[in-house]
């Protein structure tokens, strides 16, 4: 009885700001990552799959490149016959201690494989020194 | 508090039974219900299957590939068959600092629980991630039965 009173007076609210769902699912993933460095540049793949190309975050902050890409439930109650993996969020953080031109960072995500191309800046790439003759 | 009391002739293998009773009781407090933990794969890709009552649904992360690289045919109205290779992207120079990601070739077979029509198997390959669909045969289909009153 008070409970029924209570959740009509509460239902009459709606100005009142609702604790909102931030997200989507419980789990957050690891994804697997593969990081070259070349001459030029630092590549990080990073195996997404199942998230679209507008849910990836990426960040580079105070020498930190922070991967977040959102995943969410592709099926709703369903009851599966075999369950070897679980669907959710990935996030990954890697320390770079190379000197990174920020401004020149590019990604692009290709059938669930996330790029992301890290320019070193030019103070630190090799240079070849001439050696003249004399 | 335990209330079974301590008995020293039942085997270790009933007191690990036992464990693992409680333990499961633990996680269902939790409110954690029996499958919502995936179960570790045992071959690759990791594939997770369920149906309604049309169709048969298989579902593997394969990313980085495309569905040319991909061999998916069923055999015996019930044997599915993922076959494939994951290149690796040609690289002639520079370091890895990592590699988690693998690459190379292989094959998965999975029985399915009920026959389906191999003919009309569809794939899709969207973000990396395969869906086949998988129309049960005739047979397979449930049916209901009208019950007469007499």
């Amino acid at each position: 009885m008070a409970k029924n009173a209570l959740s009509k007076r509460e239902e009459k609210r709606t100005d009142v700001a609702l604790p909102e769902q931030t997200r989507s699912s419980a789990v957050t993933y690891t994804p697997r990552c593969d990081i070259l460095e070349t001459a030029d540049e630092l590549t990080v793949y990073a195996d997404l799959p199942g998230v679209q190309p507008g849910d990836v975050d990426v960040r580079f902050e105070n020498g930190e490149l922070a991967i977040h890409a959102k995943c969410p439930p592709r099926h709703e109650d369903v009851h599966y016959l075999t369950y070897e993996y679980g669907i959710g969020d990935f996030y990954r953080a890697f320390a770079i201690n190379e000197a990174i031109d920020s401004d020149k960072i590019t990604a692009e995500l290709k059938h669930g494989v996330l790029t992301v191309h890290l320019p070193k800046s030019e103070a630190v790439k090799p240079k070849k020194i001439a050696v003249k003759a004399q | 508090m335990l209330m079974t009391r301590w008995q020293p002739y039942t085997s270790l293998w009933d007191e690990l039974n036992r464990f693992q009773e409680e333990m499961n009781r633990l996680f269902d407090s939790f409110g954690l219900r029996d499958g919502s933990w995936p179960t570790f794969a045992v071959a690759y890709p990791a594939v997770n299957v369920w149906e309604d009552d049309e169709h048969v649904y298989a579902e593997a992360e394969l990313p980085g590939m495309e569905l040319d690289d991909l061999e998916i045919y069923v055999t015996g109205g019930n044997q599915l068959t993922i076959k494939g290779e994951r290149k690796q992207p040609a690289v002639n120079q520079g370091v890895w600092h990592r590699q988690e990601r693998g690459f190379g070739s292989f094959s998965r077979l999975i029985s399915l629980p009920v026959d389906v029509d191999a003919d009309k198997v569809e794939a899709r390959l969207c973000n990396g991630v395969l869906t086949i669909t998988m129309p049960k045969s005739e047979t397979a289909k449930p049916r209901k039965i009208a019950v007469k009153t007499e």
